[in-house]
């Protein structure tokens, strides 16, 4: 049966960690492949890389990153942050990423999700979800809704509603971040994991709140999720991945445990 | 030397860095001449089985195909490579290579399993059961798993064709195996270490 993935998250500006990762001797190391190699050797299912450039006379160093990243690495790995049309994408997907995730771009015109699926396929094509939860009305009847910019800008759009929307479009999966839950390590948000999971035929990775393995294991269970997106919990070495991965093994929930 | 059949299908490029990776020399092309030359092929792929079976046909890759299958040389099939290759697939109904006969078919919209909807397309990592030992996979653990991404599946209509089976709400043929002539349905370039093992074995093969 399939496994349930765990995937670690990487933050990259300018083609560097924005925070240095403690490694073998607790050396900090600030360099995207690097990591993403540990983490592959590690047993990550798959890696995300957030590219936060803020200048795009920048972004040819993220290209490069990619590049790299794929050279090094023989597992899925997806790119997003700045993409905001189809040819970002290509670039990505060219230099050898699996899928790339659109998010902002995404809201502002919906259709880059059904261009990306029609020149790449969906299983390229990621939908990210910023979430937040609000007060159940008429414009937004789930009680969650979609916000941008890193969560400054509410959109009023329900996020039960683009979720089955950008299905209907064509994203092969989504990764829905709670920005409530993010930041926190107390746990997913797992009522909205559930809601969405439940409510959309594509694949759901959960974001934002991991902090233990036990609140991966809620996620995969209660929260219905597909796979679970890990950050300062294996970034600081709290946990590695494959301590997180016995522990749910232990409580036979399926992850892939030889590579 | 190994060729990779260059078609306009996805992940050629995946299939060529995990080749440079095991340190093995590979040429990417369409023409059928260098194709001839070349001690086995690699047929990879990602997107749709009418679009490609269409450019195939124009390449006239379809023939060279038959004939390469004939010859003896070794030949892997990846994902929709493998799904082509069988007489017809369901996908945009569209009539394929033939090598092996049976059909590609689309998994079911009502796959489930402990009482829940299974999604589609069957996405991540699963595990193969093998029916029997093959040389190509020689050295992968039981245990291993395989990174899969696809709503379609082949279904060879001989079950010796069949190498290997995975389960998703069902239980389908995820590897086969005919003479000179092995294919998978998941991606061994984007399934870690046992995914290089396939390929070293594949590239070591001769065909028996």
């Amino acid at each position: 049966m399939i496994s349930k993935r765990i995937i670690p998250c990487l933050d990259v500006r300018d083609g560097k960690l924005t925070k240095g990762i403690k490694f073998k001797g607790n050396i900090d190391i600030g360099d995207p492949v690097e990591v993403a190699r540990e983490y592959y050797e590690q047993g990550a299912d798959e890696i995300v890389f957030y590219d936060i450039t803020a200048s795009s006379d920048k972004r040819d160093i993220m290209i490069d990153v990619v590049r790299r990243v794929a050279e090094t690495i023989f597992i899925p790995f997806s790119v997003g942050g700045g993409i905001r049309n189809l040819d970002d994408m290509r670039r990505v997907i060219g230099a050898g990423a699996e899928k790339v995730s659109v998010n902002s771009a995404a809201v502002m015109e919906p259709a880059i999700i059904s261009q990306g699926a029609r020149a790449f396929g969906s299983q390229c094509v990621v939908l990210g979800m910023d979430v937040k939860k609000t007060a159940v009305s008429k414009q937004t009847p789930s009680g969650y809704e979609i916000v941008i910019e890193g969560g400054r800008t509410f959109t009023g759009i329900d996020a039960l509603w683009w979720a089955g929307e950008a299905e209907r479009l064509g994203a092969g999966e989504i990764c829905l971040n709670s920005i409530d839950a993010d930041g926190v390590q107390n746990g997913y948000e797992l009522d909205l994991t559930a809601l969405i999971s439940e409510n959309v035929r594509i694949p759901v990775i959960a974001s934002g709140g991991a902090g233990k393995p036990a609140h991966l294991a809620d996620v995969l269970t209660k929260g219905r999720a597909d796979a679970a997106l890990i950050a300062s919990m294996v970034h600081y070495r709290t946990y590695s991945i494959r301590q997180i991965k016995q522990y749910l093994s232990d409580r036979n929930i399926a992850t892939r445990m030889f590579w | 030397m190994i060729a990779i059949i260059e078609y306009n299908a996805g992940n050629i490029t995946s299939v060529a860095r995990a080749l440079h990776s095991i340190g093995q020399d590979f040429i990417i092309t369409n023409d059928t001449k260098m194709l001839d030359a070349a001690s086995c092929a690699i047929f990879p792929g990602v997107g749709a089985a009418g679009a490609a079976m269409a450019y195939l046909k124009e390449k006239k890759l379809d023939v060279w195909l038959k004939n390469c299958f004939r010859s003896g040389k070794p030949i892997l099939g990846i994902c929709l490579g493998t799904q082509i290759i069988l007489d017809a697939s369901e996908e945009n109904d569209t009539t394929c290579i033939g090598l092996v006969s049976g059909t590609t078919r689309r998994f079911p919209e009502n796959l489930a399993a402990d009482g829940r909807a299974l999604k589609i397309p069957h996405m991540g990592w699963n595990s193969v059961a093998f029916r029997r030992p093959h040389p190509v996979f020689d050295s992968v653990s039981a245990q291993a798993e395989f990174y899969f991404v696809h709503s379609y599946y082949p279904s060879p209509a001989d079950p010796s064709a069949v190498l290997g089976t995975t389960e998703y709400g069902m239980t389908f043929c995820s590897a086969l195996a005919v003479n000179n002539l092995v294919a998978v349905q998941f991606h061994p370039e984007k399934s870690g270490r046992p995914g290089l093992q396939i390929l070293k074995n594949f590239c070591a093969w001769e065909g028996k």
